[in-house]
Order: C-alpha cells, then sequence, then structure tokens
C-alpha cells in the first residue's frame, strides 16, 4: 500500500487515548483473545469437512464449545452458537414460537418484559406483524425490575396459549437484575419455556445456565472481552426450536452456516476468563462505579440515577444511568466527546435520532426527562483516572446542554408560523 | 473556530463541510432530522430528508473524518415550517417554505442550539456571499469618527445557483455567525469536481428542486390531503361566476394553468388568478394586466443593511432593486421602512413596515405571503413577507 493511501485511514498511533465509558456497548478484546483468535485466523479448516485440516478446526470448535459449556453451567451440546446476541435473542423468539405453535396451534402469546433489548422486543414484534403472535408486555416496576405477580397472572389467566417468555438476566440500560428464578419457577409448573437474555449479565455476575433453569440464554463475545460477531444460544436439548437460518445443517440443524473456528476460539479464551476474574472485577468495578455515582452527584445535584439503588444487590455492578433535567443526550454526549470521554445515551437510535428510551418510559420516567439520559458502563480497562477525568469535565459538561436544551429545538421560541 | 457543518447529504453541504475543514476550523457535521416518519418525505437520493441522506451525510463526515451527529428537528420543522406552509396557504397567501426553514430552523433552532454548545458558527452549502465591511457609526451616541462593522450578505457570482434571496431573512446577528464557504463557488460543476477530488461520493448526486416535505412533488395534493375539500366558485373582477373549485386553497396569484374554468374569455385571452378571497371562498380572476403592480408592502421586516440607510432621502427613501421570487429579476425601485427605527436597532423591528415602489416598470403576480428581497448590486439590504401589492398613483409609472 502506497504511503498516501494511508492517510485515508485513521492513525490510530496519533489518536490521544479517551475515557472509555461504553463497554455495555463493547469492550475491548483481552490481549489472550486477541492473541488466540490471530493465530487462529491464519489456520485454514471448515468444521464440517472430514480431512485433517477440518478436523483440526473440529476440534478447535468442540474445544470451545465445552468451555464456553463449563464456564457457564452448560452441557457441551447446549451450545448453539451464532453471530451475536441478536441473532441468538431471535432464534430464541421465532425458533421457540414456532415449534411450539406447529405443535400447538393455541400457543400464540409472547410474553415479554417491557425492557428487554430491541433484539427480544423486535422480533416477538415481527411475529406479532407476520406470523400471527399476540405479545404480552410484561411491566415493571421503578427501578425497571420485573412485575412477576403480572406474570403470574398472566400465567393463570393465559397458560395454554402461552408460546415462551422471554426475560433478561440484566437490562442493558439501568442495569437492574431481574428475577430470573422466579420467573422460571412461575413458568415450570406450566410447562412453558423461559429464555433470558444473558449478554451483559455474563462477567458481571454469576451466570449459571444449568442451576438457572432457564431453557435457553443468550450469551456474546463481545461484551466481555472477545470479538464481535460471535455468540451463543445455550438452548436446553428438551426445547424444541424450529430453525431460522437454513442450510447445511451445522449446530444440530439448528444453526446453519460454516462454525467460525477463529471467532469461537475467542469467544471461549473470553469467557473463560471472564467468568473466573467475574468475583474480582465486580468487586473492583463496584467500587470505581459508586466513586463515579458519588462524584456525578456532587457535581451535578439534581442528576438522578436511574435503576435499583447501588446497595440494592439488584444492579450490575459496572453500570451507572442517569438521567440530567433539562439536557439533551445527545448535546451531553457530543459534549463528553469533545472533552475525551465516550458514554452513551443507553437507548436505540432511529436513523441517527435518539429516541427516548423504551426502558426508561416503562419505569415512568416522565418523556422530557428520558431525554437527557446518560449511561457510564465500566469495564476490563476502566481506572481511576478514567472517573477523574469524567467527573472534572461533566459539570461543564451538563451546564452547556443545559443552555443549549433550553434553546429548545422542540419548541418554537419566537411564535414563527403565527402569521 | 469551532464550526458546526449543517450535512444534508448532499454535494454541496459536504464540500461546504470540507473547505471549512481545510480552512483549518475545528468541524462537526450536523444532520437534520426533518421528519419522525421519513418514508412520508422523499425517499431516493434527490433530497435532503431521506434515510439514504442521512447515511450520505455521515459517510461525508467519515472521509473528511469530522465527529457527526443526527439531531432531530422534526417537531421544529412540523410547528414553524410545515403548518405555516399549510395554513399560509389556508389563508390564501403563497408561502416559500424555504425562506421559513432558513428561518426557524436552520438560522435559528439549528444556530442557536449550536451557539450554546459553543460553536462560533455554523457552516452550511448555500451559495451566497458574506462580507465585513467597516462603515462610518452614525447611531446616537457614537462618537464623531467612530466606526462600525457591518456584516453583508451578496449574491453568490453563479447566478442560477444563487440563493441570497432565501437567506434575506437572516438578522444581521444571525448572519455573523454563519459562514457559506461555497459563496464564491461560478458554477455546481467546480463544486462536483470539488467534490471528486476529495473522493466525497455524493459527487454525482442531482440537485433537489422541489419542495423537501412534499414527497411526490404534488403540492395540490398534499394540501387537499390536510385541508380537505372547501368548494367554492370561481368568479371574474365584476363577480360573475364562472366555475367552482375544490379548494381556494389550491390557488396561487398569478396562475394561470389548471383553473378548470369551461368558458373562454370573451376577449379571447388567458385568464389567471388574481385574488383569493378566502373570506368569500372565492378565487377571482381575469387578464394579466389585471396582475401587475408597481407597489408592494411587506411586513416581518429584516433588514442587514443600516448604512445604506444613511443615504435616505428626507422622506426616507432609498434606491434599491426589488426581488419578489427566487431567481425573478430584480426590478429597480425606491424603498423604505416606517414604524422602527432601523439606525438603532437593525435586530428588533416589530411593527416595522417596508414599501417599495417600483421605478418605471411593473411586476405581475406578486402574493401575499412572498418574500420580498430588496437588493442593491450584489448585496441584499432587506427582506420582508408580502401583505399587500397594488398598481397605485404613488407608483411611478410617469417614469417609464
Amino acid at each position: 500500500m502506497r504511503e498516501e493511501d494511508c492517510g485515508r485511514f485513521v492513525d490510530w498511533s496519533v489518536v490521544e487515548p479517551s475515557t472509555y465509558l461504553d463497554h455495555a456497548a463493547t469492550t475491548p478484546m483481552s490481549p489472550a483473545a486477541v492473541d488466540v483468535y490471530t493465530r487462529a485466523l491464519a489456520r485454514t479448516g471448515n468444521a464440517s469437512s472430514l480431512h485433517t485440516s477440518g478436523r483440526d478446526a473440529r476440534r478447535a470448535v468442540e474445544e470451545s464449545r465445552e468451555a464456553i459449556a463449563s464456564a457457564l453451567g452448560a452441557r457441551p451440546s447446549d451450545v448453539v452458537f451464532t453471530a451475536g446476541g441478536t441473532e441468538a435473542d431471535n432464534l430464541a423468539i421465532k425458533g421457540t414460537f414456532w415449534a411450539r405453535r406447529s405443535a400447538d396451534p393455541a400457543r400464540r402469546r409472547i410474553l415479554v418484559s417491557a425492557v428487554e433489548h430491541h433484539a427480544v422486543l423486535d422480533p416477538a414484534f415481527w411475529m406479532a406483524e407476520h406470523s400471527g403472535a399476540e405479545i404480552v408486555l410484561l411491566p415493571v416496576d421503578a427501578d425497571g425490575r420485573l412485575d412477576v405477580e403480572a406474570l403470574r397472572a398472566e400465567l393463570a389467566a393465559h397458560a395454554a396459549e402461552i408460546a415462551v417468555v422471554s426475560v433478561m438476566w440484566a437490562n442493558n440500560e439501568v442495569g437492574t437484575l431481574q428475577p430470573v428464578d422466579e420467573v422460571v419457577q412461575a413458568a415450570r409448573p406450566y410447562g412453558i419455556p423461559v429464555h433470558t437474555d444473558a449478554v451483559q449479565a455474563v462477567g458481571q455476575v454469576p451466570v449459571d445456565f444449568g442451576t438457572s433453569g432457564v431453557d435457553a440464554m443468550t450469551v456474546t463475545a463481545h461484551k466481555i472481552g472477545g470479538p464481535v460477531g460471535v455468540g451463543a444460544l445455550l438452548a436446553s436439548r428438551r426445547l424444541a426450536l424450529t430453525p431460522v437460518v437454513h442450510g447445511g445443517g451445522q449446530e444440530r440443524g439448528v444453526r446453519s452456516g460454516t462454525v467460525d473456528t477463529a471467532a469461537v476460539q475467542a469467544f471461549a479464551t473470553a469467557v473463560t476468563e471472564a467468568v473466573a476474574d467475574q468475583e474480582h472485577e465486580a468487586r473492583r468495578l463496584t467500587a470505581l462505579r459508586d466513586r463515579l455515582v458519588a462524584g456525578v452527584r456532587a457535581g451535578v445535584p439534581d442528576a438522578t440515577l436511574r435503576g435499583p439503588a447501588l446497595d440494592s444487590g439488584l444492579r450490575l455492578p459496572a453500570n451507572a444511568h442517569f438521567t440530567f433535567p433539562g439536557c439533551e443526550g445527545d448535546s451531553l454526549l457530543y459534549l463528553l466527546d469533545s472533552a475525551g470521554v465516550e458514554a452513551s445515551t443507553g437507548s436505540a437510535c432511529q436513523a441517527g435520532v435518539p429516541q427516548p428510551s423504551h426502558v426508561l418510559l416503562a419505569t415512568g420516567v416522565p418523556e422530557d426527562d428520558a431525554r437527557g439520559a446518560l449511561r457510564f458502563s465500566l469495564g476490563a480497562t476502566t481506572t481511576d483516572t478514567d472517573i477523574d477525568r469524567l467527573l472534572t469535565v461533566l459539570p461543564d459538561v451538563v451546564d452547556r446542554a443545559r443552555a443549549a436544551g433550553l434553546t429548545s429545538t422542540r419548541r418554537t421560541a419566537t411564535g414563527g408560523g403565527a402569521r | 473556530m469551532r464550526v458546526l457543518a449543517a450535512m444534508s447529504g448532499g454535494v454541496d453541504s459536504a464540500v461546504a463541510a470540507a473547505l471549512a475543514v481545510e480552512a483549518g476550523h475545528d468541524v462537526v457535521g450536523v444532520h437534520m432530522a426533518l421528519s419522525r416518519n421519513r418514508d412520508q418525505f422523499r425517499t431516493g437520493s434527490r433530497g435532503c430528508c431521506s434515510i439514504e441522506d442521512a447515511g450520505d451525510a455521515r459517510r461525508a463526515a467519515d472521509v473528511l473524518g469530522i465527529p457527526y451527529y443526527v439531531w432531530d428537528l422534526s417537531e421544529r420543522f412540523e410547528e414553524t415550517v410545515i403548518a405555516d406552509f399549510v395554513s399560509e396557504y389556508e389563508a390564501g397567501r403563497t408561502p416559500n417554505p424555504c425562506v421559513r426553514c432558513n428561518e426557524h430552523i436552520k438560522f435559528e433552532a439549528l444556530l442557536d442550539k449550536a451557539t450554546a454548545l459553543g460553536f462560533d458558527a455554523v457552516a452550511t452549502g448555500h451559495y451566497a456571499q458574506v462580507v465585513r465591511r467597516e462603515v462610518p457609526d452614525l447611531r446616537t451616541g457614537a462618537e464623531p469618527g467612530a466606526v462600525r462593522t457591518v456584516t453583508e450578505l451578496h449574491r453568490s457570482p453563479n447566478e442560477q445557483k444563487d440563493q441570497s434571496y432565501v437567506l434575506a431573512v437572516m438578522g444581521s446577528d444571525r448572519l455573523e455567525r454563519s459562514m457559506f464557504p461555497l459563496g464564491g463557488f461560478a458554477s455546481k460543476d467546480e463544486v462536483r469536481a470539488e467534490a471528486e477530488r476529495r473522493g466525497l461520493s455524493v459527487s454525482n448526486k442531482p440537485d433537489s428542486y422541489d419542495i423537501c416535505f412534499v414527497a411526490d412533488g404534488n403540492t395540490q395534493g398534499f394540501l387537499r390531503d390536510r385541508l380537505g375539500s372547501r368548494p367554492g366558485e370561481i368568479v371574474d373582477a365584476e363577480g360573475t361566476v364562472l366555475g367552482e373549485h375544490d379548494g381556494a386553497y389550491s390557488y396561487t396569484v398569478g396562475q394561470r394553468k389548471g383553473l378548470g374554468i369551461d368558458a373562454p374569455a370573451a376577449d379571447g385571452r388567458p385568464r389567471y388568478v388574481l385574488d383569493v378571497n378566502t373570506t368569500t371562498n372565492q378565487v377571482v380572476v381575469g387578464a394579466a394586466e389585471l396582475l401587475s403592480v408597481d407597489t408592494i408592502v411587506g411586513g416581518e421586516v429584516s433588514w442587514l443593511a443600516p448604512d445604506v440607510l444613511d443615504d435616505a432621502d428626507e422622506d426616507g427613501w432609498v434606491a434599491v432593486e426589488a426581488q419578489v421570487r427566487a431567481h425573478g429579476e430584480p426590478v429597480a425601485a425606491r424603498a423604505r421602512i416606517t414604524g422602527s427605527d432601523v439606525l438603532e436597532d437593525p435586530e428588533a423591528l416589530p411593527g416595522a413596515v417596508l414599501t417599495v415602489e417600483l421605478v418605471g416598470a411593473t411586476l405581475r403576480g406578486v402574493a401575499a405571503g412572498q418574500s420580498l428581497v430588496v437588493y442593491r448590486g450584489t448585496r441584499v439590504l432587506g427582506q420582508a413577507t408580502v401583505t399587500s401589492s397594488a398598481r397605485t398613483s404613488a407608483g411611478r409609472r410617469a417614469a417609464s
């Protein structure tokens, strides 16, 4: 490559390292995972081939499957590799719904918490539009925690019509840990399968597929130090799943497609590390997070922490989520980014426009307040220096964002159009 | 300077952003989302409002290596541009939504938020020039011999693309915080070549012409969807009923085509819309010469040239050229402002009235609601929204 061509790409060596507080979006790959990944990338072999290279690849895939199963309390045969969390969620919702409904056409209901990630909500609503499903959004309390009584009532009233229940292990925006064990206990007597999206939970809290009693669980690599583009649905063999992706019949016929040998090896490395370090890392991140929250409250007294209280034991250790009255989330993001701090509004965009978070709205936060949301999520590379930098710049950032918020992009300031 | 580059996704704003970057400014790209439901607006790559356009803007920002944000101004756009557009037609006037968008969206909502966030200027891809010049300060209390800086708005040398007409609505305070990096470009081809040279993939994107929020270009259909059917009469100047219409809002003063009158005029000459009377719900039509006016009066005045008023005659008149359409011919005229002291505070002209008398000429089809812009040479002096126009003895037909 000619030197002048290189100039068109970002030269990372001269980019000043910023304070990265968006680990819930994605987190840096661990050095061990990078090492395994890059070495594996140099090797040829389709795990479905019968020759020596194929067998080598197959062995690497199966060893990875065993490592992941072992770290997460699953059996190797439970692990269905996918191209990430979103695909695993789609498979769980659609695959379970289709299998259950073809066995019994009355089972049309999908029960999901109102604070699920879009990777669960959108397939569910898509099924309502295209496949005759009926969606029941289960309410949550002000902390974003599932109203288990509402679930029980729904089960009691409509058990024979329910295809599947999906409640996340931990919420990606406000960090709420959900009562997955209670969901399982409630659903079990009716024989209704339970899926949980544990993408945010692994590595932060103990996650054990077997003892949790869920029938399916979504996990992904890039939130715990592995590469983007690989994940898995841990799915009990007793759970009937209709395939979503058809083809060569890989992954017990449920998910066709050549298995990405390098990615699953790096995934296994990352899961193993994350689970081994979980207890220590959770303590370290809790301390940092508590400092962050105290500092934000001191610097911006009207900032409101959203999600469960810090000492409730119901919150992910690496999550802090605030709303800043009178501010717009994207103004806060821009100003923080200019000051070298990277965070997130925590909610989805539509064509780049931040939408008020469905999670905050479900917990009863008014829409105007929800627009001023900011999520700080910590991870393996986070240090005290990062917290210091955030706390140094935040008060000015909030002042300025508030001034910009008052110019009101949403209301007419000068009575235009009154002709 | 910290510069916010408004990036529509088109070639002009992409090159404008590139030039701001190359001028050494600290640039951030912002795309304005003007519709909550993007499908309502034009899809395809013709306008400024589709998902594709937002993607093109993002890609251009990537190529320039600048941060990129999308600001949701859809609610404000609905309130100040679309609702105004509909209610103006409903009231029998002829609005210019591009003027309203510049007034309330680009150089108010966007500029105010940018200023609050610490930006020094907003750069857009408009074809017009900003010139700063020192003039004697003649305000009350100013030291003798004192000077003040006047920020002037001038036409683009590219006559076909010149957008000074739709920018004239800005006050000088806002103009001072605006940058038009394409102001000096004499042709669109040059701009496309600049885009090409920088690897901006929008270099061959077609120009947009229509009203961005009227997806199919059918303004009458758009208005009918919003205002419904309101049948009434089409009459001549004497009140004789000539036909019927389905909604007076579909007619614009000066319009000739699509009147739907079967019987030809007695003299066989074409008929034009002379007036849209919302009180009687009548559309008045008549011969072309009844459309000609020589006096135009406007309200909601903005004035960018306080120094020009220094050479007003004793009655306050100054020599200008007047223009009533985006690409209309400027016509020699005299103008004066009454009801407000422009010299003291050109930013605040509540209740001011701009009166323009054409010199030795008439203009045809000047509708209320249109933008009246007065120039001197290439320089924009001021702007008002037309409230009335007439053929009067005060007009200077004698001079012709």
